[in-house]
C-alpha cells in the first residue's frame, strides 16, 4: 500500500504539501460580518425578549422572574419531576428549590459520580450555564461548578437551566469571545429541546436528548 | 450610439427573428446598429461540453471580431443572450489562458466589459424601460438562470415587460426553477432535463398566459418544445421580440398565416430593406 | 402487530447489490437517473422535502443582515486553510495530544478502516455506537467492522432508518429524505424488533419509537464512532453539530471514543467557530442553531469519554487540493443546501449520483476522491476516459444553474468546478500531463464544430443549409429526430426551422460589418 517505512503521517502531510506546491498563498480573512461587540445590544431587557422569543419558538419552556425570585421560580420548574440531579457548585439559594416541591436532590459529586443508570432514572437536572446567545436562543454549558458534568444534562428527560441577564449575549461572536477564555472545557451548546426533523422534514420536539427544556431567565433586577 | 449586435450562433441558425428584433429595436430607439460579419459563436458549448481548448479558436474569433468596440469604433456589444454574455465575461479570458494566451485573455476581457445582455444595454446603459413597444397578449417571464444568477439582470427585463402597452404580466410559478436545457445536458440527461422542463411547462401554462418569453432562446427553445409537445395553446417570444413589437410592425407568432409582412417566427425574417425603413418600422 | 393499512406502501427492495465502493456504484448518472425518474413516490417526497428546507433556509439567512459577509469570511477561511494545511494538522496534532487525545493518520478508507477496528478490538468491544459521519460512509466502515466481527450501530434517525432498510443515503443531512412516514414507519414495523405493535405513521410516534430503541444501547456502548464537523488547530477543539441528542449520547456516555475526520476539516483558531457556527445550521437544517452541538478537546477528567482518538483521514483528498480549480470542494462543510437547491437532485434523488455525496457538491468532490482523469492514482494509473464509470459522469450531471453557487455558505463556485472536471473525466493525462487515450468520436466532432464556430464565413455556410431545410419544412415542427437529437425529442418539438439566418438577413439589408 504505501512504500516501506514511510508512516501515514509522512505520507499525508507530503501528499498535503505536494498538492500545495504551486498554491496561490493564503488570503487575508475578511471580517466585515458583526464581531464581537459590534451587534447594537441595546437595553437588557431588550435582549432577554430576544432570547425569550427564540427559546420559545424551539418549543422550550421559558419562565422570567427577578433576581429575588429564582428559588420560587426554579421550583415551579421542578415540580412533579420526582427526582433531580443538581452539580455541586448550584448558588445556595437555587439548591434549596427541589425541597420546597418536595424534589428529591441527587448531587452529582466528582468523588461519587452518579452511574448512567442512576442519572437515567433521575426526573430532571438543574444547572446555571455559562452564557446565553440572544440571537440564536442558545444557552452555553462548559462543565464549570453550576454545570456539571455532560451526562447529569443529558439523561434526565427535563433540564431546567437559570440564565442570569448577565450572562446573555446579543450573538455567537460574543459567546465564542466568552468562550475562548476556557477553551479546553468540553462544550455543550442547547438550543431548544432536542429535535428531529428526519421524517419529511417535519419538526419532532424531544429526541434522545432532554425532551423538556426549562429555561428560567433572571431579569438585571 | 454605436451598438454591434451578436447574435449567437444559434439565434443566426435557428431563431433569427430575435437578432432582427433586437436590430429594429435599437434603430427605433435611434441608435445606429452594426452587425459584424466574422461574428459566429461565444465558446460556451465547447467549455460546457469539456472541451475548452477546442475552444481557443472561436473564442479568438469573436474577439478579433468585436475588439473594434475597444478601439471606440462602437459604443457596445449587445446580445439577445444572458447566456452568451455569461460565457464573455466568465469563460473566454479562462480559455485564453488555459492556451496560455495571456494577450487573448486580455483582449477577452475587454471585449466583454463593453458587452452586454439585451436588458443591462436598455436599462443600464441607455437608460430606457418604456422603448415604445406594444404588445397586446398576457405573457409570462422566465427569468432563465445565466441572466439570473451570472449577470444577475434582476429585475430589468420585468421593467421594460410592464412599460409595453397592452402587455399583461402574469408571475411565473417556480419562476427561478432552471428549465431543465443546459446544453449538451438535455442530451447526455435527457430524462432528467425532459422532467424539469415537464415542470416548467406545467407551470407556464397554470398562468394562463399567451406567451411565454425569456432572454434567451436556448432555454425558450426547450420550453416551447415541451409546449409544443402537449399541444399548450401557449407561444414563445424573445423578450427583443416583445420590446420591437409596435402597433404598426406588431409580432406575429411564429406558425401563423404569412402575412402582408414575412416574420422571423415563420422562417422569413423580413425582407431586406433600407436602414431607414428598418429604424421606423415603417413599410418595406 | 396485526395493524394493516389499506394502500400502505410496502418498504422498497433493497438494491440489487452492496457498493462495492461507497463512492462509485452502480451504473452511469443517466442510466441510474432513467430508473429514479420512474418512481413518483420518490419525486413526492424530495419534492416536498426540498422545498421546505429551502424556504426555511432563505427566511433564517434573510434575518442576518450580515450573511454574505459570513460567507465571505467562510469562503477565506476555508481557502486560508487549504493554503496552510500541513502546519494546521501538526498543529491540529500538537494541541489534541496536549490535552490527552491521541491522533491517527490514515491515508486511505483501508488504513483507516483498519485503525478503527484495531481501536475498537484493543477497547475488548464487539459493538460502536455511531454518530451520523460522511467521513466514515465514504470509508464504509460499518461493512468493514461487521466483517470484523463488531456490530456498528447507526443512531441518527435517518441513518437508523437507512441501516434498518437495508438501503442506501440519499442526502447528505437527511439521508433518509427520500422516504416517507408510511415506508418509515413499514420499517420500523417490520425491522425494529422492539417497535410497538400499534405503531402509527406519525413523525412524533416513529421518533418515540427509535428513542426507546436505543436508550438501552447508549448506556450500554462502551465505544463510539462519530465523524466531526470541524476541529480547530489552535486548540484541539473537536465539534459534532447535530439536533437529536444521539451524538451527544455518543459523545458523552461511553468510556472510548473514535472519531474520523477528513483532513480539509480543520480551522485555524477558536475564534474561527463564530463564522462556522453562523453559517452552518441556517444552511443546513435552516434554524437559527441546531438544538445540539457538543465540543471537546482531548480527554476532560471525570467529564465524557476517558479516552480519545483522532483519525485524520486523506483518501483522496489531497488529489483534490492538487487541483487548483478542483480544491475548492474541500471547502464543503457538508450542510447539504446545495442538493437541497438542485433541480436535477430534487428529480433524481441522491442514489441516482452512485456516491455517498449526491448532489452539486457530490458532482465535483466524489470525482475529485477518485481521482477520475487525474495521473498516477493507484487504481487509475492515467487510463482512458471509461463511459461506463459512473464517478465519471458525475460532472455532467448538472445544467449549471448555478443555485448550488448561490445557495453555499463557503461560496464554493461548483458550477465551474463542474465544467473544469468535465474536461478532466474527458482528456486523462498520465503523470507528465500527456494525454492518454484516443480521440473519441465527440472529441474529433467537437473540433470539427470549433472550425466551424470559429469563422462567420464557414457557420454562415452551414446555418444556411438549416435555412434550406426550413424552406421545405415550411415552417412544420420535427416531432422525431436522428440520434442525438431523438434525445431533445424524446420530450420536446423540435423548433419550425427559418427559412433564412439572421446573417443573410443582415446583408441583404446592407448592413456594414
Amino acid at each position: 500500500m504505501s512504500a516501506r517505512g514511510t508512516t501515514a503521517r509522512d505520507a499525508v502531510l507530503g501528499a498535503v504539501r505536494a498538492a500545495l506546491a504551486d498554491a496561490e498563498p493564503a488570503p487575508t480573512v475578511p471580517r466585515a460580518y458583526r464581531r464581537a461587540g459590534e451587534r447594537p445590544s441595546g437595553d437588557v431587557d431588550g435582549l432577554l425578549d430576544l432570547l425569550v422569543d427564540r427559546l420559545e419558538d424551539y418549543r422550550g419552556t421559558v419562565v422570567r422572574c427577578a433576581p429575588g425570585d429564582v428559588r420560587v421560580a426554579v421550583a415551579a420548574q421542578l415540580e412533579g419531576a420526582g427526582s433531580v440531579v443538581t452539580p455541586t457548585g448550584l448558588p445556595g439559594e437555587w439548591s434549596s428549590a427541589p425541597g420546597d416541591v418536595g424534589v428529591e436532590v441527587r448531587v452529582d459529586d466528582d468523588a461519587a459520580p452518579l452511574s448512567h443508570a442512576e442519572l437515567d432514572s433521575t426526573g430532571a437536572v438543574l444547572t446555571a450555564c455559562r452564557v446565553a446567545v440572544a440571537e440564536t436562543g442558545t444557552i452555553v454549558l462548559d462543565g464549570g461548578p453550576d454545570q456539571g458534568r455532560r451526562a447529569i444534562t443529558l439523561l434526565p428527560d427535563r433540564h431546567v437551566c437559570v440564565v442570569r441577564a448577565d450572562q446573555v449575549v446579543a450573538g455567537v461572536p460574543e459567546a465564542v469571545a466568552v468562550l475562548a477564555e476556557h477553551p479546553g472545557r468540553p462544550l455543550t451548546w442547547v438550543s431548544g429541546p432536542s429535535a428531529t426533523s428526519d421524517i419529511e422534514l417535519v419538526r419532532v420536539e424531544g429526541v434522545h436528548g432532554p425532551r423538556d427544556l426549562r429555561v428560567v431567565v433572571v431579569g438585571a433586577g | 450610439m454605436r451598438i454591434a449586435v451578436f447574435a449567437t450562433c444559434l439565434v443566426d441558425g435557428l431563431f433569427p427573428q430575435a437578432a432582427v428584433a433586437t436590430v429594429r429595436l435599437l434603430e427605433r430607439l435611434g441608435h445606429d446598429v452594426v452587425v459584424p460579419r466574422g461574428q459566429a459563436c461565444c465558446g460556451q458549448v465547447h467549455v460546457n461540453s469539456g472541451y475548452p481548448r477546442e475552444a481557443a479558436p472561436v473564442v479568438r474569433n469573436h474577439v478579433r471580431t468585436f475588439w473594434p468596440v475597444v478601439e471606440g469604433e462602437w459604443d457596445a456589444v449587445v446580445a439577445p443572450s444572458g447566456s452568451c454574455v455569461g460565457s464573455t465575461r466568465h469563460q473566454q479570458a479562462r480559455v485564453a489562458r488555459q492556451v496560455g494566451d495571456e494577450g487573448l485573455a486580455r483582449a477577452a476581457t475587454a471585449v466583454a466589459e463593453r458587452t452586454y445582455e439585451l436588458s443591462e444595454l436598455l436599462v443600464d446603459v441607455l437608460g430606457v424601460t418604456d422603448v415604445g413597444a406594444w404588445f397586446p397578449h398576457t405573457v409570462t417571464y422566465h427569468p432563465t438562470c445565466h441572466a439570473l444568477r451570472m449577470l444577475r439582470v434582476g429585475d430589468r427585463p420585468e421593467r421594460l415587460l410592464r412599460a409595453v402597452a397592452g402587455l399583461e404580466l402574469v408571475d411565473l410559478p417556480d419562476a427561478d426553477q432552471c428549465c431543465g436545457f443546459g446544453g449538451t445536458f438535455a442530451l447526455k440527461n435527457a430524462d432528467t432535463s425532459t422532467a424539469m422542463v415537464a415542470d416548467k411547462a406545467d407551470c407556464v401554462v397554470a398562468t394562463g398566459a399567451d406567451v411565454v418569453t425569456a432572454g434567451d432562446w436556448s432555454c425558450l427553445m426547450n420550453i416551447d418544445g415541451a409546449l409544443s409537445r402537449r399541444g399548450a395553446p401557449v407561444r414563445a417570444a424573445h423578450l427583443a421580440e416583445i420590446l420591437a413589437s409596435t402597433r404598426d410592425d406588431p409580432w406575429r407568432p411564429p406558425g401563423s398565416a404569412p402575412g402582408r409582412r414575412g416574420r422571423a417566427g415563420t422562417g422569413r425574417p423580413g425582407r431586406p430593406g433600407g436602414r431607414s425603413a428598418a429604424r421606423t418600422g415603417g413599410p418595406r | 402487530m396485526t395493524t394493516t393499512h389499506l394502500g400502505m406502501p410496502t418498504v422498497r427492495p433493497k438494491p440489487e447489490r452492496e457498493p462495492e465502493d461507497p463512492l462509485r456504484w452502480g451504473p452511469t448518472f443517466a442510466e441510474a437517473a432513467h430508473g429514479t425518474l420512474q418512481d413518483a413516490q420518490l419525486r413526492t417526497n424530495l419534492r416536498r422535502a426540498t422545498r421546505t428546507i429551502r424556504d426555511k433556509r432563505l427566511a433564517v439567512t434573510a434575518e442576518l443582515p450580515d450573511w454574505e459577509a459570513l460567507r465571505d469570511a467562510g469562503a477565506a477561511t476555508k481557502a486560508d486553510v487549504m493554503a496552510r494545511l500541513p502546519e494546521l494538522l501538526e498543529q491540529l496534532e500538537a494541541s489534541v495530544t496536549a490535552r490527552g487525545g491521541t491522533v491517527h493518520w490514515a491515508r486511505d478508507a483501508a488504513e483507516a478502516n483498519r485503525v478503527v477496528t484495531d481501536l475498537v478490538r484493543a477497547a475488548g468491544a464487539t459493538e460502536v455506537v455511531k454518530v451520523k459521519s460522511m467521513a466514515t460512509q465514504e470509508i464504509g466502515l460499518n461493512e468493514h467492522l461487521e466483517a470484523h466481527g463488531v456490530t456498528a450501530h447507526e443512531t441518527d434517525l435517518a441513518e437508523l432508518i437507512v441501516q434498518l432498510a437495508g438501503d442506501r443515503p440519499s442526502h447528505i443531512l437527511v439521508p433518509a429524505i427520500h422516504r416517507n412516514r408510511d415506508e418509515i414507519r413499514e420499517v420500523f414495523a417490520s425491522r425494529m424488533a422492539d417497535a410497538p405493535p400499534d405503531l402509527t405513521n406519525d413523525p412524533r410516534a416513529l421518533a418515540m419509537a427509535a428513542r426507546a430503541h436505543l436508550r438501552e444501547l447508549f448506556l450500554r456502548a462502551d465505544v463510539a464512532v462519530s465523524g466531526a464537523n470541524l476541529a480547530v488547530a489552535e486548540t484541539g477543539t473537536v465539534a459534532v453539530v447535530e439536533s437529536e441528542g444521539n451524538g451527544r449520547m455518543c459523545l458523552t456516555l461511553p468510556r472510548v471514543l473514535i472519531t474520523v475526520m477528513g483532513i480539509e476539516k480543520v480551522l485555524p483558531s477558536f475564534t474561527d467557530l463564530e463564522v462556522f457556527l453562523q453559517l452552518l445550521p441556517r444552511s443546513s437544517t435552516g434554524e437559527r442553531m441546531n438544538p445540539y452541538t457538543t465540543m471537546w478537546s482531548g480527554v476532560t477528567p471525570g467529564d465524557g469519554p476517558q479516552e480519545f482518538h483522532l483519525v485524520l483521514l486523506d483518501n483522496g483528498r489531497t488529489r483534490a487540493l492538487a487541483d487548483d480549480v478542483g480544491r475548492q470542494a474541500l471547502h464543503c462543510i457538508r450542510c447539504s443546501a446545495c442538493l437541497n437547491v438542485c433541480p436535477v437532485y430534487e428529480r433524481t434523488g441522491g442514489h441516482a449520483y452512485g456516491s455517498v455525496y449526491p448532489g452539486p457538491i457530490g458532482a465535483i468532490l466524489t470525482p475529485q476522491l477518485l481521482g477520475v482523469g487525474s495521473p498516477g492514482s493507484p487504481d487509475s494509473p492515467g487510463t482512458a476516459p471509461d463511459p461506463h464509470d459512473p464517478a465519471a459522469t458525475l460532472p455532467f450531471a448538472s445544467t449549471l444553474c448555478g443555485a448550488c453557487y448561490d445557495a453555499c455558505p463557503v461560496r464554493i463556485d461548483i458550477p465551474t468546478a463542474l465544467v473544469h472536471l468535465r474536461e478532466r473525466a474527458l482528456h486523462p493525462v498520465d503523470g507528465d500531463g500527456r494525454a492518454v487515450g484516443r480521440p473519441t468520436a465527440t472529441g474529433l466532432a467537437m473540433r470539427v464544430a470549433a472550425l466551424v464556430l470559429s469563422s462567420g464565413r464557414r457557420l454562415g455556410a452551414v446555418s444556411s443549409l438549416v435555412g434550406l431545410a426550413g424552406r421545405v419544412l415550411r415552417g412544420r415542427r420535427l416531432r422525431h429526430l436522428p440520434f442525438p437529437g431523438s434525445r431533445w425529442t424524446l420530450g420536446r418539438d423540435a423548433p419550425p426551422l427559418p427559412t433564412t439566418t439572421f446573417r443573410a438577413w443582415a446583408r441583404r439589408r446592407g448592413e456594414r460589418s
